[in-house]
């Protein structure tokens, strides 16, 4: 308020409109010239070489879905269902216990609880890769803390399988929908829980009827945004289980250094183009709802 | 009424944090115990002890910190001077701005480093008797890697311009800047001397969120066969499980401790802007 005022005494002061134009253009041009060299030529070599095959005998290059096709099939395809698999089902498990870690700590009475697990949270979210793949080895692997002292690996226990990636997973995904969720627990009111006890509905009835059809952009926007981070997600993986789960990220870099057979590389170039599609269905799905959510929040 | 609300949910309350501290302590103390405790040693503090002599840790982590400071400072000389024009003027290019570091978010890192090595291996396929040939190999010194500042800038642009839009949105950047000119201040001055100081808390977020990302980077590194920190862990673990562990906790609890600084200098200035 007082900054508009402001404004307007001193417009007429300065008022160089055209001074103002001229750096604006000028300052956003390194950016977007920096983006074009370093992010674009990159991305479009990338699409480029997905369409192409190159011919070793005459090395001439021709276009053609050879590579998506191929990467639809055989090990690619497992891969890319078993990387959509881990990552639905950690996303489905972390959007549960994160929608209930996050009411337990919005429900509660203790202002300090609730600074202290957002901002552990905010902490845990960005700990993914390398480290968190040997705090798990170091606890859950085969010589692993917890693993030799409750003798896990007798009965059957393997961290280098699905179920041990889904639990690595868990740790930075929980965190993650804390974060999203407790501004959409926070503009639950209090008047509506009121209101339907009045009516006489139970805290089942609450929840199924209220709370969670109000909740359901968020929870949704949220799951798709933790599909998307534990779909993209390579560093753990490659340092816990090497390649004994299949997963897309772990295809596509055993292409890209050569690991499997010669003139693979396209077929991984292929691969990404899977990935930043899906990547971006995420998104088109995770923005709206973010900006649906937003709207109830900001009444 | 509310407090009676209260303590019926109580119950399932303290058994879901419970749980919950359960599963994230438990990975960090049992780390802990196993640097410490090896079998058929017992108790020893080797593991930590050994760090600094062990082969490649001092080389690869200065290597990381030096990636970071270049990123820093490379990604803050585009974004803040862009940020704060988008403010004063040309309000139509924000949005052409805002998905411009929103794209990053879209191609998955992994699915970044094939493009980048696709585009590398033009130097010697079909650059080799250009001058940019030079570029490319000069980009890739080993010593210090360009092209890893450049896929991290890439990287970096979303968490900046987050943690940058936040701390210009709770200041008034037009005022700032009109009254530093009309005190007879030059562009740069304005800037450097009247909105630099305003945006520090969001300089500091955005330094800070860019150096955990660039510390705690591998995916890119790894598959263009460079060896910075997280790279340098990984291929130490293979030998020494031990003293991968304990700097996987020791590199946990400095990124932690920035996190929380971060977390404790500028909570209360991204709060702030939200209502």
């Amino acid at each position: 308020m007082t900054a508009t005022l402001t404004r307007v005494d001193v417009a007429p002061v300065a008022s160089p409109k055209r001074r103002r134009h001229a750096p604006g253009w000028l300052a956003v041009v390194p950016l977007l010239a920096f983006v074009t060299l370093a992010f674009g030529i990159p991305a479009l070599a990338m699409l480029n070489g997905a369409f192409t095959v190159k011919d070793p005998a005459t090395g001439a290059t021709s276009y053609t879905t050879a590579n998506l096709t191929a990467s639809l099939k055989g090990a690619y395809l497992t891969a890319l269902l078993g990387s959509v698999k881990l990552s639905a089902v950690s996303a489905v498990i972390s959007t549960v216990f994160g929608l209930l870690v996050a009411q337990a700590v919005v429900t509660s009475r203790f202002r300090a609880l609730r600074e202290a697990v957002l901002t552990a949270s905010g902490v845990l979210a960005n700990f993914g890769g390398v480290p968190l793949a040997f705090a798990f080895v170091a606890t859950l692997g085969n010589s692993g803390v917890l693993t030799r002292y409750f003798g896990l690996a007798d009965k059957g226990w393997n961290l280098y399988s699905f179920s041990g990636l889904v639990i690595v997973y868990l740790y930075f995904l929980i965190p993650l929908m804390v974060l999203t969720i407790t501004p959409a627990l926070d503009g639950l009111r209090v008047q509506w829980r009121e209101a339907a006890r009045n009516n006489g509905a139970t805290s089942v009835q609450y929840w199924r009827h209220i709370a969670l059809p109000v909740l359901a952009p968020s929870l949704l926007g949220g799951f798709v945004l933790l599909f998307g981070s534990a779909f993209a997600a390579y560093a753990t993986a490659a340092a816990m289980v090497g390649s004994s789960v299949p997963l897309v990220t772990l295809q596509i870099a055993d292409a890209i250094s050569g690991n499997v057979l010669v003139g693979q590389e396209n077929v991984a170039l292929a691969l990404s183009l899977d990935m930043v599609l899906v990547a971006g269905l995420v998104m088109a799905v995770y923005l709206p709802l973010q900006r649906r959510s937003a709207r109830w929040l900001d009444n | 009424m509310a407090r009676q609300l209260n303590r019926s949910v109580r119950p399932w309350r303290g058994a879901v944090l419970a749980g919950a501290a359960l599963y994230f302590l438990v990975p960090l103390a049992a780390s802990v115990v196993f640097t410490v405790d090896v079998p058929e040693q017992g108790i020893t503090f080797d593991a930590y002890t050994q760090i600094f002599g062990t082969d490649g840790f001092v080389s690869s982590l200065l290597l990381s910190l030096e990636l970071a400071a270049a990123t820093i400072a490379i990604v803050l000389l585009l974004m803040v001077p862009a940020m704060v024009a988008l403010r004063l003027g040309a309000p139509k290019l924000r949005p052409v701005v805002e998905i411009v570091c929103s794209l990053p978010l879209v191609v998955p890192p992994i699915a970044f480093v094939a493009g980048i090595g696709t585009v590398l291996k033009w130097g010697p396929e079909h650059l080799s008797r250009t001058p940019l040939f030079q570029t490319f190999v000069s980009i890739q010194n080993p010593d210090f890697p360009f092209v890893l500042v450049l896929a991290y800038v890439v990287m970096a642009l979303p968490f900046v311009y987050r943690a940058l839009d936040a701390g210009l949105r709770a200041m008034d950047v037009r005022t700032l800047v009109e009254a530093a000119r009309s005190c007879g201040a030059g562009w740069p001055q304005a800037l450097v001397r009247a909105v630099l100081p305003n945006l520090r808390g969001a300089l500091l977020n955005a330094s800070f969120l860019t150096l955990a990302l660039v510390l705690g980077e591998f995916t890119v590194a790894q598959l263009l066969g460079f060896q910075p920190f997280a790279v340098w862990i990984v291929n130490v673990s293979g030998s020494q499980a031990q003293l991968s562990v304990a700097v996987s906790v020791l590199s946990l609890l400095v990124t932690w401790a920035l996190l929380l600084a971060l977390a404790g200098f500028g909570g209360r200035s991204r709060t702030a802007p939200r209502g």
